[in-house]
């Protein structure tokens, strides 16, 4: 089978993105490219890993906030009580996303469609308001972080931010395309297609869907994780705001979600494009921008933009010819 | 420290607030709860209503709740379009419309909320009326008139559309499409037509609504957020289309609100309506008066 080349070929992908990014990191002197940059490999890796529950499984988590709050404040108070360096800070979101996961992935077991969804509202909602009753974090005014010194090879921490996102997109990547080739995402799709049928003919459903969300909620936090060193400062409203929730679920979908590439293309195209916009013209320009291209895909093209270019995916995707 | 004048006290304006949550839900309770419209931009709707009435109020100087009637045929309208894209686009073609409706109407959400922004900008906005700005005393109560009559208003509101759904033929019809379409569309009537104009009277109800919302507090453009929880927690507690139980279940959350409020201080409220309503949907996801 082709399965090993393409394999090769992925992996080789991987390898030549990291050292170009490295070699960015070595050669540009301007701050600005990496400042920029970060954001839209966040929305990457945002939109990446809500696709695996939100694309794979059909499952419209409007949470994502949730899970990308508690990866910034699971860096801050680590980073506060310990002072721990960067990469325990994201591991330790990625636990504590998983957790949460979990956790949502139990409470909303049985919830289908639109109650699954607004639950994730509620998630986000509840979490964010103990975050602003939590002192130790600064409560609701927010928190001042301190930066400490970067590592070498890098001479500034922001190139390094950029490096360590870039790092987390290929393991977003990484992990959506297993789960895309494997059974768990064959699964997934055959839950998303007909759940009941699915279950009758031994898929195990409800695993799969605590599975999903553990994995999804463990990528968004960890994502999450180095916002709070990115913007040397976190509080609540930022940290678990809705706008989230709406770019990776816009993104995704914009994409397309029968591929992984699908949410690469649309975080890279939407977010790009929300950073020219926010530059020229104004942040409130490019929300709207992301709602009506949003309403407009998901009219007019609703395998996104890989089901423009590729029509085979369609066949795939969707279980109708 | 905790008495039981202070309770009493909560309680009475939990009441007034829960008739007013209703009024708001009522609403969602027929195109969501009726129709299984996943509207998340019913909230949105009512904020832009509230918007609509502002501005009536500013430029004309129009009484809020005469503004919100003005607006209500246009929000009629507004929901026949809206509900006609909806059915085209996604209920027609049946398959995978459940991720790509979520996501449309949150997509919708979002753009009102921008597009009020950049018309209104992000500061607080409320009306000027004779009623508001005024209180009634009772020895140490203290009840805002511009509560009462929010609170009038809306159970009227309420108790006129449990009536209209439950004695007019139109009403009749509009729950028989919630039980059986197909039975419906085989006696010969037009399913699509009857839940097009349910939608259409589910939004023009937002007029009135919205009118109430701005009465209560001055309203901004991201206040939609906090109601996704307080409108779907009325709707799913009470019970999908129970319309009496919109009031019951709105009531509870007002009274819970206001509670929580009084004892725990406002950093803890926008919090109870999204508990109440995971609470509900873990535990009797049917609701109170579950059909």
């Amino acid at each position: 089978m082709s399965n090993r080349r393409h394999n090769i070929a992925f992996w080789a992908g991987v390898a030549v993105f990291l050292v170009a990014v490295l070699a960015m990191t070595q050669i540009v002197r301007n701050e600005y490219p990496f400042f920029a940059g970060y954001v839209i490999l966040q929305f990457i890796a945002l939109a990446v890993a809500w696709s695996i529950l939100g694309g794979y499984a059909g499952y419209v988590n409007f949470g994502t906030n949730a899970f990308f709050g508690v990866g910034v404040y699971t860096a801050v108070a680590l980073f506060k009580a310990t002072g721990a360096p960067l990469v325990v800070q994201i591991a330790a979101a990625a636990v504590v996303g998983m957790l949460l996961g979990f956790a949502v992935g139990l409470l909303t077991l049985r919830m289908r469609g639109i109650f699954f969804s607004i639950a994730t509202i509620a998630v986000a909602i509840i979490i964010e308001t103990f975050v602003m009753n939590w002192r130790f974090v600064g409560g609701a005014a927010g928190i001042q972080l301190q930066r400490p010194a970067v590592m070498a090879p890098f001479d500034s921490y922001v190139k390094m931010l950029f490096f360590v996102q870039a790092i987390l997109v290929v393991i977003a990547v990484a992990v959506a395309r297993y789960i895309q080739n494997s059974r768990i995402g064959r699964g997934l799709q055959a839950l998303r297609d007909d759940e009941l049928a699915a279950e009758c003919t031994g898929v195990p459903t409800l695993k799969l869907k605590l599975v999903a969300c553990m994995i999804s909620g463990a990528l968004i936090s960890a994502a999450g994780a180095p916002a709070a060193m990115y913007l040397q400062y976190a509080d609540p409203s930022s940290a678990f705001n809705l706008s989230y929730s709406v770019s990776a679920l816009a993104m995704s979908l914009i994409g397309g979600t029968a591929h992984w590439i699908g949410p690469v293309l649309g975080a890279i195209l939407l977010g790009s494009t929300q950073q020219l916009l926010s530059v020229t013209i104004s942040s409130e320009v490019n929300v709207l921008v992301l709602g009506i291209m949003l309403v407009l895909f998901v009219v007019g093209a609703p395998k996104g933009i890989i089901g423009l270019l590729r029509p085979r995916y369609r066949l795939r995707a969707g279980g109708k010819p | 420290m905790f008495s039981m004048d202070l309770l009493l006290g909560a309680v009475v304006l939990g009441v007034l607030l829960g008739c007013f949550y209703a009024a708001v839900s009522v609403g969602l309770s027929i195109s969501f709860g009726l129709l299984d419209v996943p509207h998340v931009a019913h909230p949105a709707f009512l904020v832009l209503a509230s918007y609509g009435v502002y501005q009536l109020n500013e430029t004309y100087d129009i009484d809020p709740l005469l503004a919100g009637l003005a607006i209500t045929p246009l929000f009629f309208l507004f929901g026949l379009l809206a509900y006609r894209v909806y059915y085209e686009t996604f209920e027609k073609r049946g398959t995978d419309a459940g991720v790509r409706g979520i996501a449309f109407f949150f997509g919708i959400a979002f753009i009102i909320e921008v597009l009020i922004i950049l018309q209104f900008g992000v500061d607080q906005r409320s009306v000027t009326a004779t009623y508001i700005g005024k209180a009634w005393r009772f020895g140490e109560y203290r009840i805002p008139i511009r509560q009462l009559v929010a609170f009038a208003v809306a159970l009227a509101l309420t108790i006129l559309l449990a009536v209209y759904l439950s004695k007019t033929f139109m009403g009749r019809a509009i729950r028989a499409v919630a039980q059986d379409e197909e039975a419906l569309r085989l006696m010969g009537a037009n399913p699509v037509r009857i839940k097009q104009f349910a939608f259409g009277i589910a939004t023009a109800v937002l007029g009135i609504a919205g009118a109430l919302l701005i009465i209560v507090a001055p309203v901004e453009p991201t206040l939609d957020r906090a109601y996704i929880g307080r409108t779907f927690c009325v709707v799913v507690m009470a019970g999908l289309g129970s319309i009496s139980g919109t009031l019951i279940a709105a009531i509870i959350l007002g009274v819970a609100e206001s509670i929580v409020l009084t004892l725990f201080g406002a950093s803890w409220a926008p919090a109870i309506s999204f508990a109440m309503l995971l609470v509900v949907l873990a535990v009797r996801p049917q609701g109170l008066f579950g059909r």
